[in-house]
Formats: structure tokens, sequence, C-alpha cells
């Protein structure tokens, strides 16, 4: 059973469903995958798929030769599954695999915010803005004790780069699923940019 | 693929082409529980929004001196109809200015322009 595709994130708009209300979309164009690669517990040591999207102008020797004559595709991604057996190599998949209803996780590269201080990073809450406060509005505050322990923590929260990270949300509802137009349109929003490549999967569960 | 044509927003033959500063009568479906009624919102358009499935526009009223406002979405399947009753000949596309105007000077403002429209 394949349980995931490859998408684009195309934005986010809205639709009246049954009774007039109003839900929140975003439109992701997912799809048409080809099974490149079969992955099993007896070679790999798992068994997992591997999908191609999208296609490429140029690809290097290797790469070729690895796609063979399945086609020229621009991206790869893996998906686990479970069962291998009834797949098979150049298998195609489109959004006919979701139905509205279902709930997927979706996965992709968050908007990247570059280097961030903690109020943005981490919610600190920053320090008061009157009372004569100067170059405290933002500061991050105590970072640990004193001579004992004498170091600050690792792990400790502090200002640093910020996004442009794999970021999965979890359990969206299909509100529409289009073969003809290799449209999907789940409620609520995916991490990165539009245009942005994404994972769909179907959520565990939902089988 | 492009955002705009995701989703296709029929145009609704029953709303008539209105803009700011008009005058609209809006029959609005309400939906409480089993039974279905209708109620109607007067008010003049202060702001309209173009942009696709999410287009809406919003009617500002006032009320028993109490300025109301209500925005709906124009595409909303709950818009009975909606009847142009006055047209206002307006300067500019956000009536913001309405809210700072007494109830009695917003009224003579958009009447009399939409008089000078109908002469």
């Amino acid at each position: 059973m394949i349980n995931g595709l490859i998408g684009r994130k195309v934005g986010m708009t809205q639709v009246f469903i049954e009774g007039g209300t109003v839900e929140p979309v975003t439109a992701i164009e997912a799809g048409p995958c080809v099974v490149t690669q079969i992955k099993t517990a007896a070679k790999e040591g798992y068994s997992a798929i591997q999908l191609g999207f999208g296609e490429a102008r140029r690809l290097n020797s290797p790469e070729r030769g690895h796609l063979r004559e399945l086609g020229l595709f621009k991206h790869l991604r893996e998906f686990r599954v479970a069962d291998t057996s009834d797949i098979e190599l150049g298998h195609r998949v489109d959004v006919s695999l979701f139905q509205p209803g279902d709930s997927v996780d979706v996965s992709g590269i968050s908007k990247g915010k570059g280097f961030a201080g903690g109020v943005k990073r981490h919610h600190f809450s920053g320090g008061p803005k009157t009372h004569g406060q100067s170059d405290r509005h933002r500061a991050p505050g105590s970072v640990g004790a004193g001579t004992d322990p004498g170091r600050v923590f690792k792990g400790q929260r502090m200002a640093g780069h910020m996004g442009n990270q794999r970021v999965t949300v979890k359990r969206l509802e299909v509100i529409e699923a289009d073969p003809d137009r290799n449209l999907l349109l789940v409620k609520g929003a995916v991490p990165g940019a539009r245009n942005g490549l994404l994972e769909i999967r179907k959520s565990r569960g939902n089988d | 693929m492009d955002i705009g044509s995701v989703v296709e927003t029929k145009v609704n033959e029953d709303i008539p082409e209105f803009g700011p500063g008009d005058t609209l009568k809006v029959k609005l479906k309400i939906i409480e529980g089993e039974r279905e009624r209708s109620q109607t919102f007067e008010g003049v358009v202060i702001k309209m929004r173009r942009s696709g499935a999410s287009a809406n526009f919003t009617l500002r009223k006032v009320f028993q001196g109490v300025g109301v406002e209500r925005t709906f979405p124009l595409h909303s399947p709950r818009l009975e109809k909606v009847e142009v009753v006055r047209h206002g000949k307006v300067r500019r596309s956000k009536l913001y200015y309405l809210r700072d105007l007494s109830s009695k000077m917003a009224k003579a403002k958009v009447k009399s322009r939409a008089k000078d429209e109908l002469r």
C-alpha cells in the first residue's frame, strides 16, 4: 500500500463547505508520482518505496542510471511502506490516493527567518517596556545560575537560526482531491513558501 | 498552477453589481438547528475586497445610535438576495471616514451625492 505523495504548495484560499461555512484551505499540486525504487527488508533492511515527482531538465549520469527509462524526475523522496509485495517499479500514483475526509500529515521546509532573537524564536516575553529600561526590551534574561554550575546548560534556548528546517503538520483534513487537476485541498496551513516541495502522507491509524 | 484558478467562483446572477458607497439590502439565510429563516441587513458598502474566492464586502449602518458593521463573503451560498437600494457617489474605495462622521452627516453626504448622479 502506497501511503504518500510528493507535491508542491500552490497557496491558500478558502472554500464554502456544506451549510455555507467557510474553511481555510491550502491548495497542493500533488503528483502524479512514479515508483522509482523499491526497498525491501531482504536487501536494504527495511521496506520502503522511492517516488519521483516533477520534470527535471538535466540530470547527471548517476541519476539517469538510477532512473533508467522511468522518466526524468526533479525530486525523489522515500516513503516507508509496510509491504512492498504488491508494488511494481514504474507504478503511477496520483491524488486519487486520498478521499475527502481523510486526514494527512504534510511535511515541508519551513520559511527561513534568519538569525532570530529569543522573543521571535522561543516566544520569550522580553523585558519591561517602561520604568527606565534601556536595551532590555527584547533581551533573553538570565541563562542560568552563578558559580555553581559555572556554565550554561546545553539546550538553553537562545537566539539563533530559525526556520528553513523540516516541519510536519499532522492530521490535516482533506477537503478535496481532484485527480484530473492533480489538486489536493487540505484544511489549514502547511509548512513552507509557495512552490515549496511537500510530502503528503496518510496519517497513522487512518487506514 | 495558480492559486486564483484553484477554486472556481461562479458568478452569482442574482447578485447585482455594486460598489463602495452604495446602500444594499442583503437577504441572508440563517440556519438554526433544523429551522431555516431569512434575515435582512441594510447598510452602506464601506469596503470591498475583490480577491477571487475570498472576496467580501462590509456593510455599515447606524442602529439606535450605535454603528454596526457586518462583513459578508461575496460568494457565500447563504447570501439569498442582494438588492441595491441606492447608488452612492463617493471618491474613494474604502469609506472608513464614515465611521468618524455623525450619523446625520454620513447620511446626508451619501444621499446628496446620489442625487447628483441621478440628475
